[in-house]
């Protein structure tokens, strides 16, 4: 998902402290930042709401990346209000993991130094106009799916910020599937466009979700803190259910010849992507790794005069109210 | 210069006749800066009528662990709730 293979860190507190803890967790109670934590449920999420907060960040440049080429002023206006939402989410969400102990500033360095992760969603390329429609009803409802169930997870600030980006996550997969289904019904070159973004971004979505239940040891403690609300297998089922449908409705092809409705399951049978591309890309190796840390950096890099000039700036106003008084 | 911008709390009213609410945090240098940035962070889809923001250092919060000595006492007064009172029906609308 967003937090792709977040391990869970291990705890050493007090059993008794623990079972309280638990029992509180159990009755749906929700943890509030000043109250006691197991230390192992704070350090996983400093690294699950860091990572989720770093790929919205990320996320933002290869959408950013079609701002300047959208096909119309309207078309431009949206993406930019898309992209600019997704910069509020990365806010959001770096403030519920600052009252976790950690500040911005920390979180922002150890995404620039590779300490912490993004998703690997956003180390493949957007080449044509047809991957802003891709994006936004692939990536996007890849990210709804996993969202929505954490609205209810346990550490009151995180679930805050799911409730507040859940009720604008709906602009952006509908604006995606808009352009899909405008290029879906244009011309065959337009149509051709739409079906190479969804045949490129298909696996790539599916690997939002992370590695398979079986191959995935660090579950069941975030699930226990419901920290995790759902397992990764259980969510991908539900995304290839939901998004098929709708690749139909657009008369375009999921790029799975093994894929057939299975009616025993109540779900569709469908093939897993390529996971050693996963991890390759995890380990820093997909196409765009590199281009996206490099943004990142120069960024900060660049923006450092203009944080400390405001910075002294507001200071030599405050000294000089302190005199006038 | 390492000097990290201090963190606001944002607080704002959803609509006229309502109390300002907390609605989350923020970095800036000077409150002028943060009130821009609440706007932008908090209010794009007209989410508010007025916007307070305070330094989050300036904020005195009650203790968690103190929660016991602090709301216990109310806990025992009962008679603070209008249902503690049995009045008859034939006293009319009360
Ligand atoms: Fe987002
Ligand atoms: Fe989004």
């Amino acid at each position: 998902m967003y937090a792709q293979m977040v391990t869970s860190e291990a705890t050493q507190d007090d059993p008794e402290k623990l079972a309280v803890f638990q029992a509180r967790i159990d009755a749906g109670e929700k943890v509030e930042p000043k109250e006691w934590m197991p230390e192992g449920y704070r350090k996983t999420l400093i690294r699950q709401i860091g990572q989720h907060a770093h790929s919205e960040i990320v996320g933002q440049l290869p959408e950013g990346n079609w701002i300047t080429r959208a096909p119309t002023l309207e078309r431009k206006t949206i993406l930019l209000a898309k992209v600019q939402d997704e910069a509020g989410h990365g806010l959001y969400l770096y403030c519920a993991a600052e009252t976790l102990g950690v500040s911005r500033d920390e979180l922002t360095e150890m995404l620039l130094d590779g300490r912490m992760k993004y998703s690997s969603i956003f180390n493949y390329p957007t080449l044509t106009w047809a991957d802003m429609g891709a994006v936004g009803w692939l990536v996007d409802g890849a990210a709804i799916m996993n969202q929505v169930p954490l609205q209810r997870t346990s550490y009151g600030p995180y679930s805050r910020a799911m409730i507040r980006i859940c009720k604008e996550e709906s602009f952006h997969q509908r604006q995606g599937y808009h352009i899909m289904m405008k290029m879906a019904q244009g011309t065959p070159a337009q149509k051709k466009m739409a079906q190479d973004a969804l045949n490129r971004f298909w696996y790539p979505s599916l690997m939002m979700f992370g590695p398979s239940d079986k191959d995935s040891v660090h579950s069941a403690q975030s699930m226990k803190w419901k920290i995790k609300m759902n397992t990764n297998d259980e969510l991908r089922q539900k995304f290839v259910d939901q998004t098929v449908p709708q690749a139909e409705f657009l008369g375009l092809t999921v790029p799975d010849e093994t894929l057939h409705w299975n009616d025993e399951k109540g779900g569709y049978d469908f093939a897993e992507p390529d996971w050693s591309e996963f991890f390759d890309v995890i380990k820093g190796n997909g196409p765009c790794n590199t281009e996206r840390l490099a943004a990142r950096n120069k960024a900060w890099d660049d923006g450092a005069w203009v944080r400390e000039g405001l910075m002294a700036h507001a200071e030599k106003k405050r000294t000089a109210k302190l005199a006038a008084e | 210069m390492k000097h990290e911008w201090p963190l606001w709390e944002v607080f704002i009213r959803g609509q006229h006749g309502l109390n300002h609410r907390h609605v989350g945090s923020l970095h800036a240098p000077d409150a002028e800066m943060a009130l821009k940035i609440a706007r932008d962070v908090y209010t794009r889809r007209n989410e508010g009528v007025s916007i307070w923001v305070v330094e989050a250092a300036h904020i005195t919060a009650s203790s968690p662990s103190g929660k016991g000595p602090l709301y216990e006492p109310s806990e025992s007064k009962v008679y603070r709730h209008p249902t503690f009172f049995d009045i008859p029906d034939e006293a009319g609308h009360m």
